[in-house]
């Protein structure tokens, strides 16, 4: 019996290795990203250099925590256009509290994350409670959040941007989580490309092989079947918010500490990047499909571009152009994929 | 209802229920109860009695009674607006019936709602099936009821488990996957169906209730799925089948309730009724005859 149910099935010998890795949601990102690394690296001589990479690397992760986060909730069905104000958000409270509230540090980030959940749950509540579209739901929330952090932030402090944070007690204790690195040789390994490479473990491993994982697909491809099976659909979909909101959190602390400033206008216009970062990396815009590994991809050909450009020393408005095109592709290409999956015989 | 004393098919009784109909009127207990035994072939899982329902002031359903036993399939059949959904609503506990009685397992029940028929072993298969197309058949398969192992966070699907479960019961009714892997948007409108039977039947399933499993389907893919209605039936269901195709109900059904206008038009065995009088009962033979009568050529 063992040695019957191991041996293949006589009709599988068509599908090929090849042909099964065609089937994974992020071997476009993973050809493009290969591709976009040999053009910079044979055309400019600062790309392949540890020092290069240490900077390519960087650009990267900040984007990639967010697109990791943003895949999963792109999987589940929903888009979250708040998300780059939410980087701001939560910088600015830790900033104002710190500095012009006196409030202890590690408090204040506490009350940042507290905000960001408390954010995220009630965009997803609101998106499932209303039945809006989430594009809707959440561009009220980006503008609630853009107007909060330039308003709020300008009655407290007087300003647009918060200054001298780095002089706040038990900054370099936090900083150590937020903003070190580590040197390696000449290699500047930056703890936020640890934080992106744990998300990306992290959700990859939730998406494959747990319950949650199997419910965000369900949620994402079909909303009705998923209840009609038992599927707990408020609670994925608020989760996914939710996980969104805290990544937000994350990248909010790694700008906040790695530059000790920020902006009143932090991350607005970003979401825009996080959502085409999914989409170059195989998730579809109808939801159901897509990897977590395959957004990673798609936020480091962006980093990868962004240094490649400015090493390249051309105009790094030619990213802006650069980037639409690779939308548009990806996105005839992830139909074409889901053409295939889905008619199929 | 007679107990099991001398029937070589009875699965052994559970020995803490003290009789086998000591409970009166019976109240769905709660998630932890043991999903209840099949009964020996032939003999009646569900009951319905005069049941009727209203909306407000519509009759929706009226004087309508049958019953589902043991591998057997019951056919309800009707033209449109006959009261077949309705029927469906109630027997699967969506809708509580506003007349009549409603016995299981020779039990009065009141339903409070879909899970409390699930945990009498009453499972509806909806005609959109409740599949997600994209998925993997297998995460199709246990989807809301995935099976995991390990603790905190190492808990995980049981992926092999799933996959191999996924492949035995799928052959159980005769299908024969090339791979679980595929999405099961892939599969046919009759293979999709029957996965969608086999995880109703493998989730604990006495009585299947199947929405008009061949209405979308071409004649070949429908033989397919009357197939797996034949295996469910021999292996000791009780099917519900609802169609408004006579020549679907007719080869596999063995007894059939004709509805009408929320009315029932008289419930036949097998062996009362030919292929023809079925057909001319559903159709309305009158209404049958007059149409041929004015769609003749002048």
């Amino acid at each position: 019996m063992t040695a019957a149910s191991v041996t293949a099935d006589e009709r599988l010998a068509t599908t090929s290795w090849a042909a099964r890795m065609m089937r994974r949601p992020e071997v476009g990102a993973a050809v493009a990203a290969l591709i976009i690394f040999v053009f910079f690296s044979t055309t400019t001589g600062a790309f392949l250099t540890v020092g290069g990479a240490s900077t390519w690397l960087e650009s990267s992760a900040q984007f990639g925590i967010m697109a990791v986060a943003v895949a999963l909730l792109m999987i589940g069905g929903e888009f979250d256009l708040s998300a780059g104000a939410m980087v701001g958000t939560t910088g600015l409270i830790v900033g104002v509290l710190a500095t012009h509230l006196h409030v202890n540090l590690w408090v204040a980030v506490l009350v940042s994350l507290v905000a960001a959940a408390l954010i995220g749950a009630l965009n997803g509540w609101l998106v499932v409670r209303t039945k809006l579209p989430s594009f809707i739901v959440t561009l009220g929330t980006f503008f609630v959040l853009q107007g909060i952090n330039l308003a709020g932030t300008k009655l407290v402090t007087g300003q647009v941007s918060v200054q001298g944070f780095a002089d706040v007690a038990g900054f370099y204790d936090a900083r150590w989580i937020f903003g070190s690195s580590m040197q390696f040789g000449g290699f500047t390994l930056q703890v936020s490309v640890v934080w992106w490479l744990l998300l990306t473990v992290a959700a990859t491993w939730v998406l494959q092989r747990t319950r949650p994982g199997n419910w965000i697909f369900a949620v994402g491809g079909d909303e009705n079947s998923a209840r009609q099976v038992g599927v707990p659909v408020l609670r994925t979909k608020i989760g996914l918010f939710m996980t969104t909101a805290l990544a937000a959190f994350l990248v909010g602390m790694l700008q906040l500490f790695k530059t000790s400033t920020v902006q009143a206008s932090t991350g607005v216009g970003q979401e825009f990047i996080y959502i085409i970062c999914a989409v170059v990396g195989g998730c579809l815009l109808t939801g159901g499909y897509g990897s977590a590994i395959g957004a990673a991809l798609g936020a480091l050909i962006y980093g990868m571009t962004l240094q490649g450009i400015v090493f390249a020393q051309w105009d790094n408005n030619w990213l802006k152009a650069f980037l639409g095109v690779m939308l548009l592709g990806a996105v005839l290409v992830n139909n074409w994929i889901r053409r295939q999956a889905e008619m199929r015989k | 209802m007679t107990a099991a004393d001398d029937n070589p098919f009875e699965v052994p009784s559970v020995p803490s229920v003290p009789g086998p109909s000591g409970a009166s009127v019976g109240e769905v207990s709660g998630p932890a109860a043991e999903a209840p035994k099949l009964p020996r072939p032939h003999e009646s899982i569900i009951e319905v009695e005069n049941l009727g329902k209203s909306y407000g002031s519509i009759i929706a359903l009226r004087d309508v009674s049958t019953t589902v036993n043991a591998g057997e399939v019951t056919c309800i059949l009707g033209d449109n607006g006959a009261g077949k959904s309705t029927l469906i609503k109630i027997l699967s506990g969506v809708h509580e019936s506003s007349e009549g009685v409603f016995r299981v397992d020779g039990i009065e029940r009141r339903m409070g709602g879909p899970r409390d028929a699930l945990a009498l072993g009453i499972a509806t298969v909806y005609q959109d099936l409740a599949v997600v197309a994209l998925m993997p058949i297998w995460r199709n398969f246990f989807l809301g009821s995935e099976p995991t192992k390990g603790f905190g966070l190492t808990k995980r699907l049981d992926v092999a488990a799933m996959r191999r479960i996924t492949r035995d019961e799928l052959l159980k009714m005769g299908i024969d996957l090339r791979d679980v892997d595929q999405p099961i948007g892939t599969l046919s409108g009759g293979e999709r169906q029957s996965v969608a039977i086999a995880r109703a039947v493998y989730f604990g399933a006495r009585v299947l209730i199947l929405d008009e499993p061949t209405a979308a389907l071409g004649v070949k893919q429908a033989g397919v799925v009357l197939r797996y209605i034949a295996q469910a039936r021999d292996r000791g269901l009780g099917v519900v089948f609802i169609t408004h195709n006579p020549h679907h109900a007719y080869p596999v059904g063995d007894r059939f309730l004709i509805l009408k206008r929320g009315r029932s038009l008289g419930e036949s065995e097998k062996k009362d009724i030919s292929i023809d009088e079925l057909t001319t009962l559903m159709a309305g033979g009158d209404e049958l005859d007059a149409l041929a009568q004015e769609l003749r050529r002048p």
